[in-house]
Order: C-alpha cells, then sequence, then structure tokens
C-alpha cells in the first residue's frame, strides 16, 4: 500500500540520480504568467566562494547556470494547466531557447507547480528501537509508521519530509542515527495536490521528450531561495506573490512545516485595471508594471498616465488617466490577496513562532510600496525576498519574479531528505524477487 | 493588431533541434552541415548544362589568357656555355616558335631534345623573368680523334662521342686513336699522348689492340707495343730510351714493350742489311 503512494516519487528520485550522474539537469517552473527554464550543470568538484557573493553554506555551490530562458506562459490559469497543447508549446519555447543558449541537449527536468491547491498535513509516529542503537532502518520504520490520514482519492503526495526526530526525551533531532535511544518518534510535514492539474503538467513535460526528475511545490522552492539561513531557522513565511495564484510556505528549523495557496494573483490586478480603465490586458499590464503602485501619495494625482488604446482606437482619441486612479484601482485586489494570506496563516497558527518574518518575494511583490501595505496587514516584519545569488545566472534572471526557478536549482543540486529516500521497511518489499522465490521454497518444499 | 507570429518551435522542429544537440552530433555540425551545403550549393549550380559548359570552358581557356600576358609570355631563347655551333644546333633541334606560351613549353621534353645532343654533357632549362628561356648548357670536351669503322669521330674524356669529324686534318692538336674499344681506355691513351711529347711530331696515334693493350704508331711504319698493365711507365722508358740512345731514330720497325723485363727490337730491313753486312764483313764482329 505504502510502495503503491511513493512509487511515483521513487521513479523521479532514480531519474534525478541519474540526470546528477549526467552532469546536466533542467528545472523548469511552469507559472501562471510566465515558464522559465534553466540548466544547470551539477559537479561536486566546483570549487567554491570565487565569485563574489556565492558560499558553500547555502547549498549555492556545485553547480552552475549555463542556460536560461522566460517564455510567456500559455493555457495555464491558477497555476494549473487547463490547455495542455499550449502549455506544452510554451514549455518547448523555453527548454529548446535554453538549449540553445546552453549549447547542451538536457533530458531530465525538475518541475514545480503553483496550482493544485495545495495542502498540509502534519503526521506523527512511533517505534520502539530494535536495538539500543538507532539505525536507518529504525528511520525507516518510524516514518512508515506515521499513519497517514485520508488525503482524498483524487490528490497526490508530493512531499512528505521528515521535519522532527523524538528520541525517547529529546526533541528537535534532525539525524537521530547512531543515537541511543528505545522509543523514536518522527514529525512529518507531508503536502498534497491535487491530481489532475500534477497530471496534465506531467504529461505536458513527457510530451515534450523530457524525463522528470521531480515535482515541487513552487511555494516552497522559493522560499529556499528567498529566505534566509536565519529565517529558516527561527521561523518565517514566505509569500510567494505569481500571477494566478500566491503561495505560502512557513518555514522553521530549516523544515517547511506548512504551505497553502491563495488562487489570487498579479494577474487578477492586471484584470482589474483593464476593466476599470477598459484597456486590452496587455496594455493594462504594461501599465500596472510601469507605473503601478499600492500608496498613493498627493504627487501621484498630478501623475499623469498615458492610454493608447490600439485595438479600437479608431479616432485616435488620447486619453490619460492620473497615477492616483490606478493605485485605486490596485490597491484594493493587492489587499485582498494579503488578506487572504493573512486568513491563511493564521489558520496555521502562524502567530505561535518564535520569530514572525515575512517575506514576500515573486512577480507580483515588485509592486512598489508593497511592503509598507503588507507591513499593515501581515505584521511588522516584512521585507522583499530577492532569490539567492547562483553562479552563472544571467541578470534578467535575477528578480524576485524568479525565486521558485532559482529555489528548484538548489533543491535540485541538495534535495531535501523525503520519506522515500529512505528504504521500505521489510514489510513492504516482500515484491522483490529473491524474497519471493525464497517464499515459494518455503511454501512448496 | 500586430500579428505575433507563434514563437514556439513545432514538435519536429523541437526534436531536430534536441538531436543536433545531442554529443555524438558535435562533429556532424562542424564538418558534415558545412559541407553538404556547399556540396548542394554546387550541385543546384551545376544542374545547368550551358553553365557547365561554360565552367569547363573557361577552365580549358585560362592558361591560355595567362600565358599570353606580357609579364608571362616567353618571347626568347639564350644558350648559355655552349659553342656558336652547338648553341645553332640547340636552336635548331628544339625549333621553338617564340613568343610562346609558358604553359606550352614542357621543359622536361626539351631538355630530352637536348640531352640527345651528343656534345651536350647536361643541359638544365629554365623560364627566367622577362620572358627568357635559358638553356644552360654544359659541353663536352672533344680531348681524341677516334678512327672507327664508322669514320673519325670525336671523343671527350669519357670516350663519349662528341661530334664526327670530316677529315683528321680538322682537328691535328688532337691525337689520333684507333681500334675497338680505344673510346673506353681514352683516358690510357691521353696519360699515353702526353708522355709522348718528346715525339709527338713523329707520333701518328695510339692502336687499341684487343681491347687491352695500346700500340703507338709513328712516322715511317714504326710501332710500339706497350704491355696491357703499367703501359705509361713501359712508354716512358722507350722515350727515355730514345732521348737517351736515340732509340727511335734508327731502323727499328718494332719496339716490342709487351714484355717489360724482356723488351725485343725488330729491325728495320736496311737495318737487317747492314747488321747481316756487318756480319759478313766483319764490321762489328768484336770476335
Amino acid at each position: 500500500m505504502m510502495g503503491d503512494i511513493y512509487r511515483n516519487q521513487r521513479a523521479m528520485r532514480a531519474m534525478r540520480q541519474t540526470a546528477i550522474q549526467k552532469g546536466v539537469i533542467a528545472v523548469l517552473d511552469v507559472g501562471t504568467s510566465k515558464i522559465t527554464c534553466l540548466i544547470l550543470v551539477l559537479d561536486e568538484n566546483m570549487d567554491a566562494a570565487n565569485d563574489e557573493g556565492i558560499g558553500n553554506l547555502a547549498g549555492q555551490e556545485k553547480f552552475r547556470v549555463i542556460g536560461a530562458a522566460t517564455t510567456r506562459s500559455r493555457g495555464v490559469e491558477f497555476g494549473e494547466t487547463t490547455v495542455l497543447r499550449e502549455t506544452e508549446r510554451a514549455i518547448r519555447t523555453a527548454v529548446q531557447a535554453a538549449q540553445k543558449m546552453a549549447q547542451c541537449r538536457v533530458d531530465h527536468v525538475m518541475a514545480c507547480a503553483s496550482g493544485g491547491r495545495p495542502r498540509s498535513y502534519g503526521l506523527a509516529g512511533q517505534v520502539q528501537v530494535e536495538r539500543e542503537v538507532v539505525t536507518e532502518s529504525d528511520v525507516a520504520n518510524v516514518l512508515a509508521s506515521c499513519d497517514i490520514p485520508e488525503y482524498g482519492a483524487d490528490r497526490e503526495i508530493l512531499h512528505a519530509q521528515p521535519v522532527n526526530f523524538v528520541l525517547d526525551h529529546r526533541t528537535g533531532l534532525t539525524d537521530p542515527r547512531n543515537h541511543i535511544g528505545q522509543r523514536l518518534a518522527c514529525d512529518m510535514h507531508m503536502l498534497t495536490a491535487d491530481r489532475a492539474p500534477i497530471g496534465n503538467l506531467v504529461h505536458c513535460v513527457r510530451r515534450c521528450d523530457l524525463e522528470l526528475a521531480g515535482l515541487a511545490v513552487s511555494s516552497y522552492v522559493s522560499g529556499i531561495s528567498a529566505l534566509v539561513e536565519d529565517e529558516q531557522e527561527l521561523g518565517s513565511a514566505c509569500i510567494d506573490m505569481g500571477g494566478g495564484t500566491t503561495g505560502i510556505s512557513i518555514f522553521l528549523k530549516r523544515h517547511m512545516i506548512y504551505a497553502d495557496a491563495v488562487r489570487l494573483g498579479g494577474e487578477h490586478v492586471t484584470h482589474d485595471i483593464a476593466m476599470g480603465f477598459k484597456v486590452p490586458m496587455n496594455v493594462a499590464e504594461r501599465i500596472k508594471t510601469f507605473h503601478g503602485g499600492v500608496v498613493a501619495t498627493g504627487m501621484d494625482d498630478r501623475d499623469m498616465i498615458e492610454i493608447d488604446r490600439e485595438s479600437d482606437n479608431w479616432d485616435r482619441e488620447r486619453r490619460a488617466v492620473s497615477r492616483a486612479e490606478l493605485i485605486g484601482i490596485m490597491r484594493p485586489r493587492v489587499e485582498e490577496i494579503l488578506e487572504a494570506v493573512r486568513e491563511r496563516l493564521d489558520a496555521a497558527g502562524f502567530e505561535h513562532l518564535p520569530s514572525q518574518q515575512i517575506v514576500l518575494t515573486g512577480g507580483a511583490s515588485q509592486v512598489p510600496g508593497i511592503d509598507s501595505l503588507a507591513a499593515r496587514i501581515l505584521g511588522q516584519q516584512v521585507r522583499i525576498g530577492h532569490p539567492m545569488r547562483v553562479r552563472g545566472l544571467p541578470q534578467a534572471v535575477t528578480g524576485t519574479a524568479f525565486s521558485s526557478a532559482v529555489g528548484l536549482s538548489l533543491l535540485a543540486a541538495h534535495p531535501q531528505d523525503e520519506c522515500w529516500d529512505f528504504e521500505l521497511p521489510y514489510d513492504f518489499r516482500a515484491a522483490r524477487p529473491l524474497r519471493r522465490a525464497v517464499k515459494w521454497f518455503q511454501v512448496n518444499w | 493588431m500586430r500579428q505575433i507570429r507563434d514563437p514556439a518551435p513545432s514538435r519536429l522542429e523541437y526534436r531536430m533541434k534536441r538531436l543536433m544537440l545531442r554529443p555524438s552530433m558535435r562533429p556532424f555540425r562542424r564538418y558534415g552541415i558545412p559541407v553538404i551545403a556547399l556540396a548542394v550549393l554546387a550541385g543546384l549550380w551545376a544542374g545547368d548544362e550551358v553553365r557547365r559548359e561554360n565552367a569547363v570552358a573557361f577552365i580549358a581557356e585560362l592558361p591560355n589568357k595567362i600565358g599570353e600576358r606580357p609579364e608571362i609570355i616567353v618571347r626568347m631563347m639564350t644558350v648559355e656555355g655552349a659553342s656558336p655551333e652547338l648553341a645553332a644546333k640547340i636552336r635548331e633541334s628544339l625549333s621553338i616558335d617564340f613568343p610562346v606560351s609558358p604553359f606550352d613549353l614542357r621543359l622536361a621534353e626539351l631538355k630530352e631534345k637536348v640531352q640527345a645532343l651528343d656534345a651536350v654533357a647536361s643541359v638544365s632549362l629554365q623560364v627566367r623573368s622577362k620572358g627568357v628561356l635559358v638553356v644552360d648548357v654544359d659541353e663536352r670536351e672533344p680531348v681524341a680523334v677516334w678512327r672507327s669503322d664508322d669514320g673519325l669521330v670525336l671523343i671527350d674524356t669519357t670516350g663519349y662521342r662528341v661530334a664526327a669529324l670530316p677529315s683528321r686534318v680538322s682537328r691535328p692538336d688532337l691525337p689520333l686513336v684507333a681500334g675497338v674499344g680505344a673510346d673506353a681506355a681514352i683516358l690510357e691513351a691521353l696519360q699515353l699522348y702526353d708522355v709522348a711529347r718528346p715525339i709527338r711530331d713523329r707520333l701518328r696515334g695510339f692502336i687499341r689492340v684487343g681491347e687491352r693493350r695500346w700500340d703507338v704508331v709513328l712516322d715511317r711504319g714504326q710501332t710500339i707495343k706497350l704491355p696491357e698493365t703499367q703501359a705509361v711507365t713501359a712508354f716512358k722508358r722507350v722515350i727515355e730510351l730514345d732521348v737517351a740512345q736515340d732509340l727511335l731514330e734508327r731502323d727499328v720497325s718494332v719496339v716490342d714493350f709487351r714484355n717489360s723485363q724482356r723488351p725485343v727490337l725488330r729491325l728495320g730491313q736496311t737495318a737487317i742489311g747492314t747488321f747481316y753486312d756487318g756480319r759478313a764483313t766483319g764490321l762489328n764482329d768484336d770476335g
């Protein structure tokens, strides 16, 4: 039963290992508004600390970005693929451009998805240690002993990470192996998502002749790249403000302990602008990125923005709106998004964490003044999180919009322990051929 | 609104690009594609019959065009290192119509032609600047006149035939040799000729006998027979005898030095008569 749950993940892990052996892997961030593809060269012996700002502590070393491409996303809504063929084309565009830049063919890809209504579960398990020293099989046993809740038949497990180990009365162990004790307990964080969008994404990647070497939730990977080490350790929330969804991930003791997503994003803001000013979406997007803001000042009343509507401008009409009007349209929507995030954080019990740092990242966090607005809604400790510096990353791909792509490449180079990385306990290995043969002999002789 | 082309590659294009990026395709991308492209271009160009014929004609015409240029065309020939007669002979044998394109001159054939002349030891032909064909000849020097069945012939130190000679009188300065194999031993004959300096006014010539030894023939029918080996030494002794005792002035028809230990004289008719007369009268009889 349990082996069946993790079968896909084990297959992807095997793919990732072949990719690491080959040394080249691609990461693919399929978002609502854009698709980013990075191609990484993994090299264990790459020497660290030659480039400024690249250290060996944060896991930035041991890989280098050799290809990067971004293209407009198509057929994706709320981070979920709705038109498979269009999404496949967009992925092809991004992968081909990145391959062209890298001058290298890539076969294995790690993808992250922001949609699929991610939901977190905290699991607990407990076993007696077989001998007095905790071994790897004990760890596997305790992970297997976690009782998996009914998460729904149409959902898929994306992450199942051991967060904390308790040995007798000692808690907060990250690695209990070789410790001495009798009773081993663990806390596991499990993340599920809707099967259909995940399956669609997998299908699109397969259609591009690529092998999937891993799947991650984008709020988790943007947390990896946008949060600094202290924030991950002491507790913080990463708000990944994307185009169609706003992902939330809470980190404590360097582990993700909670993840969620709000199905609101920057495209809703664009949509509001398009409706409010009666302009096409591309014009609205342009106005938003060039003139947008959320905090109005007196100056903004006099700051007029020219709107030239190309598509229906038969009489060469020229129209101008003040920036204050634009802010008046954008601010309520951004507030709504942040309020929704606040609700989710409250539901998750974020206020109980020792530190309550909030890091905004993602494309929509580039709106000027959003940090002060967020500070009023989410709490005082708010900052804009840029992704970590990574060797070889082009300047154009270093903005906040690319934190999930960068985080995914960090994850590719330094995978987090997942539940399925541990060998299954004996009970679940009955299907092994040798064991089956032994059993056959026992039965028949 | 402006029409925007779909930036997405088609599935086929995507697959082709990925195929091309395989590491094994790298040499093909580097060499194969340019070669194929060039071949295709050349093939397309040469597909037209007329164009191909024009190209062939142009290429065939090209050497002539170049060869007729004043910087390159060959206008004259000079012969160096040859006597005027030989030079005339060379010009006659080559018989080139100037001006001529250097591409039409086959120097190897011309060289063979010149080499075929007897009087030429070696030759080198060069087309030098300003359109001059230089024939640099190393001429054979005649050192002796050889009388054989084919008549009088001039030969050089290697015994090679230089030219035919109409009569002995035209080259009185050279020694006369005769007999089969005289040309092969001409160096020895020349040494003998050198030794014969005191009696050169009486010398008629050298005869090779049986291809192994020399006879020196003087006027008045005198013959000096020399040995096969060390003929020069023997001949020197004869000359010394002549200088000391006027050996050859006397009526001796043959001085036989074939055996140096035992030279033999054959007397002339008069001398024999005198000898016998003297014997009969006891003039010369000591006893």
